[in-house]
């Protein structure tokens, strides 16, 4: 079958599975924009690049299928280079198309010509500068694997307009569909080596002082029930990180919750005391150590990964097994009862009383409103949370906000939190969750975000609206970028630089609705629930609701950067007894 | 890990023949921090891959971790590591040194006693080359000094695996 390169790519697609696509057209990817109109693929047009690869990663994170998204040349490529930083950080399966001037124009610096693959070496798993018409399926082929397998992340796949125009011979290529890859420099593992699982169930049986540290790379690879049947059998308390919560649930005894900067007090201390860390798919962020050398000092480290460079690229593990979280804990589970199962271990009914202790004594909290008072962002979220199901999905940007809906969630169910982790990208929640939604339309879906974020994508709330997407989006307005206040208030001198926003300027309300969505406005805690109601009965367009909230509030606990995990500060309501 | 208290280290990097592949493999040493010491790139016997030579200096980082990040890289095939001691060495350096008549005998003598060769002479200086061990051409290189280096270029070292190594 004689089909051109565009058609080619298209076609390439369709048999990946691809079901959507985010992206906006231009000059160089014209020719396959052409082919789309025939294609049962839906694409959906953004408004800006960003908002195309953030509205795949949320995709990506909601469903485990790799997001795909398409956009032309130059500053339609340099316009998604954050999302893919993001994917890169947060190992999301993600493959990216981009436009790019006729492979004879290459380096002359034509009109919209960027070096895309050279931008974004260091921010995808790999990337790709296609060449020729008939290498197009293979690459796309190969582009899936890549970005599926192993250690998810974002591939580039950029592709010059004279292989995809049908009026270039350039083009013209005999279709074909490889069965396998071939890439000799690419075996990512799966299974770990036996010898050192045994030794990790070892080092489990023996310990006094457990810990889980579970990361994102358990949702990746698919293994929340098999954590979930590794702290049961063994009885070991779990901590999720900021990329791993709802990948065992909030409800269940063991849970710990989010530990880190700005993690409970007893997930933090749990870590810092435990005699053992089992860290499944984690990579020792410094968002969750503190400073290093203060780092859980009498711990032994359990170390599972599939990447084999996160082992020991920061702490050095007793036992580090590079594999796929689900398999290696699957074998773990095996080794632990040919060892003799839990019944050898030691009693820790002492440890799990002090874990208890500490639950008690160091809640995360604030002190409810007064009458009269600005609404409490986390009186906000107490309410959202408990007026939505329990599989909603949850997106948030960065800052103080994520923070607080990462706090008060309760998480019960895996990919049901969708955030930006690694590189911290203000702006994710509005196309995060619009990409998330379009891939689980079945799911209620909420994005909570800052004030500061929202302006720096909230023009894809117009893609959701006339995509008749019904994302709901809770501003809690402070009028502040709030995280860079609470670092200001509380490390310089109270000398705030540069963080006011104004509550109403722009106006949310009558921007939501100048965008197609329905708009409210909150400023008492009484309009919090009606308001709240009100949106979730809304079926057939974005919701954005402006909760005007008190700036003062800060998130706390908090672990002073630079400072050990010991020296955390929790909320003074508390009492300065932790420390 | 072996001879740590050695600063260089040498990797081998077999890698696919691919457009771009050293920038990947610069890049990624740029980005996280790995220092070069000297790295040289040519076609193997399969033309669908290349080597390249790469003395890393594992001060900078902990070898293990350069390994593991290099191995990450999707066109990046093999990569063997090899210590000094049991590796075969060679360096090319190409020399112009001033050399008037008077002195010109004293820089022959030198080539000649390195089993260097010199490759072209003018009215004031003199062009010569050394293939040899690094020590060597290091050693080659301070005595050339003295007599005024023009220019001056060496490839940085290329690596084979020592027989008995192989043969172990």
């Amino acid at each position: 079958m004689k089909l051109d390169g565009g058609q080619a790519l298209i076609k390439s697609l369709e048999m990946e599975g691809v079901e959507t696509i985010f992206g906006l057209p231009g000059g160089a990817i014209l020719p396959v924009y052409d082919p789309i109109i025939d294609s049962p693929i839906r694409h959906i047009l953004v408004r800006h690049e960003q908002g195309a690869g953030h509205m795949a990663e949320g995709y990506a994170h909601a469903t485990g299928r790799p997001g795909v998204a398409m956009v032309t040349s130059g500053p339609g490529a340099t316009n998604i280079v954050t999302p893919l930083a993001d994917a890169y950080m947060d190992s999301i399966p993600m493959v990216v198309i981009t436009g790019q001037v006729a492979t004879s124009a290459l380096g002359t610096d034509a009109f919209q010509e960027a070096d895309i693959t050279g931008i974004t070496m260091g921010v995808t798993k790999h990337n790709f500068l296609v060449t020729e018409a008939a290498d197009i399926p293979r690459t796309i082929r190969e582009a899936f694997h890549i970005a599926t397998t192993g250690r998810p992340g974002p591939v580039l796949v950029d592709i010059p307009k004279d292989i995809v125009d049908p009026n270039n011979p350039r083009s013209a290529m005999d279709w074909y569909w490889p069965d396998t890859v071939d890439l000799p420099g690419y075996h990512p593992v799966t299974r770990g080596d036996p010898a050192m699982i045994r030794r990790a169930a070892e080092l489990i049986l023996a310990s006094e002082r457990p810990v889980i540290y579970a990361g994102g790379g358990i949702l990746k690879a698919r293994a929340a029930e098999a954590l979930r049947a590794l702290a049961e059998t063994c009885d070991l308390s779990v901590v999720t990180t900021l990329m791993a919560r709802g990948a065992f649930p909030d409800d269940h005894p063991l849970c710990l919750g989010m530990p880190g900067m700005h993690g409970n007090y007893t997930a933090v201390t749990a870590m810092q005391e435990a005699d053992l860390l089992i860290a499944l798919g984690s990579r020792f962020d410094d968002r969750v150590t503190g400073k290093l050398d203060g780092f859980a000092p009498g711990a032994k480290i359990i170390h599972v990964d599939i990447d084999p460079a996160e082992l020991g690229k920061v702490r050095r593990p007793d036992a580090g097994i590079a594999g796929d979280c689900r398999l290696v804990i699957e074998d773990l589970l095996v080794a632990i009862a040919e060892l003799g199962g839990p019944e050898t271990q030691p009693d820790r009914s002492d440890w799990k009383s002090k874990m208890s202790g500490w639950q008690e004594t160091y809640p995360v909290t604030y002190e409810m409103n007064e009458p009269g008072e600005l609404l409490k962002p986390q009186f906000v979220l107490e309410t959202l949370r408990d007026s939505t199901p329990d599989d909603c999905i949850v997106a948030s940007g960065v800052g103080q906000h994520q923070m607080w809906a990462s706090q008060y969630w309760r998480f019960n169910h895996p990919y049901t939190w969708i955030n930006s982790g690694g590189l911290g990208t203000m702006g994710f929640a509005v196309p995060a969750a619009i990409g998330a939604k379009v891939g689980r339309p079945d799911r209620m879906v909420w994005a909570v975000d800052g004030d500061g974020c929202f302006q720096m994508t909230a023009q894809e709330l117009v893609t959701a609206a006339s995509e008749r997407i019904p994302v709901k989006i809770a501003i809690l307005n402070n009028a502040y970028l709030g995280m860079v206040r609470q670092w200001q208030e509380m490390f310089y001198d109270e000398r705030y630089s540069e963080v006011y926003l104004s509550p109403d300027l722009p106006d949310y309300k009558m921007w939501a609705e100048a965008m197609g969505c329905i708009g409210m406005r909150v400023e008492s805690p009484e309009e919090v629930q009606p308001a709240i109601d009100k949106a979730n009965e809304i079926d057939d367009r974005p919701v954005v609701i402006d909760f005007r909230t008190d700036a003062r509030e800060k998130v706390y606990p908090m672990v002073p950067s630079g400072k050990a995990n010991s020296e955390i500060v929790v909320d003074p309501a508390l009492g300065q007894g932790g420390r | 890990m072996m001879a740590l208290e050695t600063k260089q280290h040498i990797l081998t990097v077999l890698v696919e023949n691919k457009p771009g592949v050293l920038a990947r493999v610069a890049g990624l040493f740029a980005r996280r921090g790995f220092n070069i010491f000297s790295l040289a790139v040519a076609p193997t016997d399969d033309e669908r891959f290349s080597r390249i030579t790469v003395t890393v200096d594992v001060a900078s980082a902990p070898l293990e971790q350069v390994i593991k990040q290099l191995d990450k890289l999707v066109n990046v095939v093999r990569i063997d590591e090899l210590a000094p001691e049991a590796a075969v060495e060679r360096e090319l350096l190409l020399a112009t040194v001033t050399s008037p008549p008077e002195s010109r005998s004293r820089v022959v003598e030198l080539v000649g006693m390195f089993e260097g060769r010199i490759l072209g002479v003018g009215s004031t200086e003199v062009t010569v080359s050394l293939d040899g061990s690094p020590a060597k051409v290091d050693d080659f290189e301070r005595l050339l000094r003295e007599f005024g280096i023009v220019a001056l270029q060496r490839t940085g070292r290329v690596v084979l695996p020592r027989l008995d190594e192989i043969n172990d």
